[in-house]
């Protein structure tokens, strides 16, 4: 494995940390979670959607499969020794504290360098250590909110429209483990230690860097939803998700005099300006959609594909499992916990070599390895 | 100048668009020197596709957004002579990343087991949209058709939007950043036992990766993720989860005691509430709210819920956000000087060691750095 013999000391909770956490774990560094004693990991009691796992929350089993779970009261001198001891042999302590939290407990970058000069210290919070929110609530939604995100999906008339999955907490953690992998490779050769920050603010802003690029430097026009099928507030007819018949179909950039002959649209043939797909595409939007309501997606599929159209069918989860190329992606791996819980996720997107990183451990039972771990490191109060 | 982590290492990047190029710049802002290597006289696709007809040279500002802080070298791939001098390049670099289609780079004589004859070392590292295999393979990997595929467009909005994608091009920008983290940890192997590796990753696994928690919950309940009927901020969470409209504005709420939220806002009809019923009965609960926030302005609710410690925030645009201390404080812009014009993007947004990484560097012109390069390897070869 890649990052076999890396030990990660991980105190962060809920998504954003612990999934940079999962990807390191991933690619072969041993994972503890520090959790406090009798609840742990908030997010084991984040039920959602009503469907639990053995009374736990679904998505605490994706998030924390292949890791091990020490339970410490870090309020204790005699657990925060242990955890002192642990930290003194780790490669990477992470967190996920409002800011202050570590410095009150003892185990800031400062005290924890002290102990061993060589560790990368990561730490993931929400709005920075600087400025009036640095105290607010690091939560998916309130990022997007506070970030502009909300204005670029969905049609103009709507409200400001979330993205349904928590994109903060995943890019934040996306970026904090890029940062460690970073920190840790310069180790490698230095011997040196280092300090990673990440803020979900500076990675929700980051992951608008081509539209916030655009914004800065077109005289600050805020962006502009199409007023239908929008699908980007930046690009041009046809770009977007329309219906038909039968299904939806998702039509990226194209030339628009093409579409008109290939789907036999003559009122299309009008927009002879490409500058007019831009300007005009709520009128081409219109015109293609109603065009296209008047057949299946299979038939304007079956059109586009032939003539090399960027165009897709649009799919739930039930289509998509049953496709081929998904079964081929392998993409389900079934993990059990210690108490023969077995639990069906998916797998590490990247592949070592033409292997698929796949393992088998599902997450942790709360305090399950604090034995093991006190043995094999012999902590002692 | 900072010591920067990826300082030493060489990245060839033979990559178009967005989901490679994106990649090869976060290597760049870590340190690493990162060497296009583009077509003669065009230059990669990406330098033609603009985004609001926004220009700076001959290349659009989005290809100067992602292609800061790079060099660019130019080679045509089916001349002998260039693969020649591409070859030269490889032997001596650290990283190299494409996003070719399936079977490209084999043609051109440079896929993973003739590079790393050349490069034992290396770490080849290559983008596909619907991997290397399979009867989706030759499709083309473009980000809203990927989103669409996937099951995400299912995701966001209200049920009766229809299928809603992401604004934002998130399987390029995800994937671009998975194999980032690929390529590190391949280059932290590769300092402890003397090898190179090959590091894969597909647009669409990213995506499905992206939806883990809904995938799990969906595998293990075969129940497909359903949207609420208004304000649908996440298919597994219940109500007050989204964003709703006041007087003057929106508001964003996350997850809370539907006690205290009812209390707080005085809101009566949602005192029936219970905590259990907030997924069940969202969508009534949702209504409601909806109802209640207009009557006052977001300032005034915010207040209140703030100071009950409840999660929720004014909804902003750019311009409101960019007035914000809170956001100057970050500092998150920073200038580029490209052709006599300044151009403003955003910075890396990670830090090391308490520092912002920054590079006021901008985009290469097509083979800017070709002889500069073939000098380099010439001098070496002496």
């Amino acid at each position: 494995m890649l990052l076999d013999d890396i030990l990660v000391i991980d105190f962060s909770q809920f998504l954003s940390g612990p999934s940079a956490a999962l990807r390191l774990a991933d690619m072969g560094a041993q994972v503890i979670k520090i959790e406090k004693p009798g609840t742990g990991d908030i997010c084991r009691q984040l039920y959602v959607s009503d469907v639990r796992i053995e009374g736990e929350s679904t998505i605490f089993h994706a998030i924390n499969r292949n890791k091990q779970s020490y339970v410490a009261d870090l309020k204790q001198a005699a657990d925060l020794e242990k955890i002192k001891q642990l930290l003194s042999g780790a490669d990477v302590m992470m967190h996920n504290f409002r800011p202050g939290v570590m410095e009150r407990i003892g185990l800031d970058y400062a005290s924890v360098k002290e102990i061993n000069p060589g560790i990368v210290y990561a730490e993931l919070n929400g709005f920075g250590h600087e400025g009036p929110w640095k105290h607010l609530p690091g939560q998916d939604l309130l990022l997007q909110a506070a970030s502009g995100l909300t204005w670029l999906s969905n049609n103009q008339q709507e409200n400001p429209t979330p993205m349904g999955v928590a994109v903060v907490d995943i890019m934040a953690g996306t970026h904090l483990a890029q940062g460690v992998l970073a920190a840790l490779l310069k180790k490698s050769v230095s011997g040196k230690g280092a300090l990673v920050q990440v803020s979900m603010f500076e990675s929700i802003l980051d992951f608008q860097f081509e539209v916030l690029t655009c914004y800065y430097n077109d005289g600050r026009q805020l962006p502009v939803r199409s007023a239908v099928n929008n699908g980007h507030a930046y690009i041009s007819a046809p770009y977007g998700i329309y219906k038909t018949s039968s299904g939806y179909i998702a039509l990226a950039m194209g030339n628009i005099l093409v579409l008109a002959e290939l789907l036999g649209c003559a009122p299309l043939k009008q927009f002879t300006e490409p500058a007019s797909w831009f300007n005009k595409r709520d009128e081409i939007k219109q015109i293609l959609a109603g065009h296209l309501a008047g057949n299946t997606a299979a038939h304007w599929l079956g059109i586009l594909e032939q003539a090399d159209i960027w165009c897709a069918p649009v799919m739930d989860y039930d289509q998509l499992v049953k496709e081929e190329a998904y079964r081929l992606l392998q993409m389900e791996i079934t993990v059990k916990t210690s108490n023969g819980l077995s639990v069906k996720t998916t797998r590490c997107p990247i592949r070592v070599d033409g292997k698929l990183l796949s393992s088998a451990k599902g997450a942790p039972l709360l305090g399950e390895d604090n034995e093991a771990i006190d043995r094999l490191f012999g902590l002692r109060d | 100048m900072m010591d920067l982590p990826l300082e030493g290492i060489t990245v060839l990047e033979f990559s178009q668009y967005l989901s490679g190029p994106s990649a090869g710049l976060r290597l760049a802002d870590l340190g690493a020197r990162v060497i296009k290597i583009e077509r003669p006289v065009h230059g990669e696709a990406g330098r033609k596709l603009s985004i609001k007809n926004l220009w700076v040279d001959d290349s659009s500002l989005l290809f100067h957004t992602i292609n800061r802080n790079k060099e660019s070298f130019a080679a045509d791939l089916k001349n002998p002579d260039d693969i020649a001098l591409v070859q030269q390049l490889i032997a001596k670099a650290d990283v190299l990343i494409h996003n070719f289609r399936p079977g490209v780079m084999q043609k051109i004589g440079l896929d993973y087991a003739a590079a790393a004859e050349i490069n034992p070392r290396l770490i080849y590292a290559e983008i596909t949209g619907y991997g290397t295999d399979g009867p989706w393979k030759e499709k083309p990997g473009q980000d809203l058709l990927l989103q669409s595929i996937t099951g995400l467009a299912f995701t966001t909005g209200n049920r009766s939007n229809g299928p809603v994608p992401f604004g934002v091009a998130i399987a390029d920008i995800l994937c671009g950043s998975q194999l980032v983290q690929g390529i590190i940890a391949a280059l932290i192997r590769r300092n402890k036992k003397g090898i190179g590796a090959l590091v894969e990753i597909s647009l669409m696994e990213s995506l499905l990766d992206f939806q883990f928690e809904l995938l799990t919950t969906y595998y293990n309940s075969r129940q497909q993720p359903q949207r609420s009927e208004s304000n649908s901020g996440h298919t597994l969470l219940g109500a007050p989860y989204g964003v709703y409209k006041t007087a003057d504005g929106f508001i964003a709420l996350a997850m809370m005691d539907i006690g205290a939220l009812a209390e707080t806002i005085d809101c009566s009809g949602l005192q029936g509430f219970t905590n259990d019923q907030a997924f069940a009965e969202r969508d009534r609960i949702k209504a409601l709210l909806a109802a209640h926030l207009p009557a006052q302005p977001t300032a005034h609710w915010l207040e209140k819920l703030q100071q009950r410690g409840l999660w929720a925030m004014e909804v902003f645009d750019w311009e409101k956000m960019t007035a914000h201390d809170a956001y100057r404080a970050l500092q998150m812009e920073q200038p580029l000087h490209a052709e006599g014009k300044e151009i403003i993007t955003t910075r890396c947004p990670i830090r090391i060691n308490g520092r912002r990484l920054l590079s006021n560097r901008p985009a290469p012109k097509v083979g800017e750095h070709t002889e500069k390069l073939i000098r380099e390897m010439n001098e070496v070869l002496k």
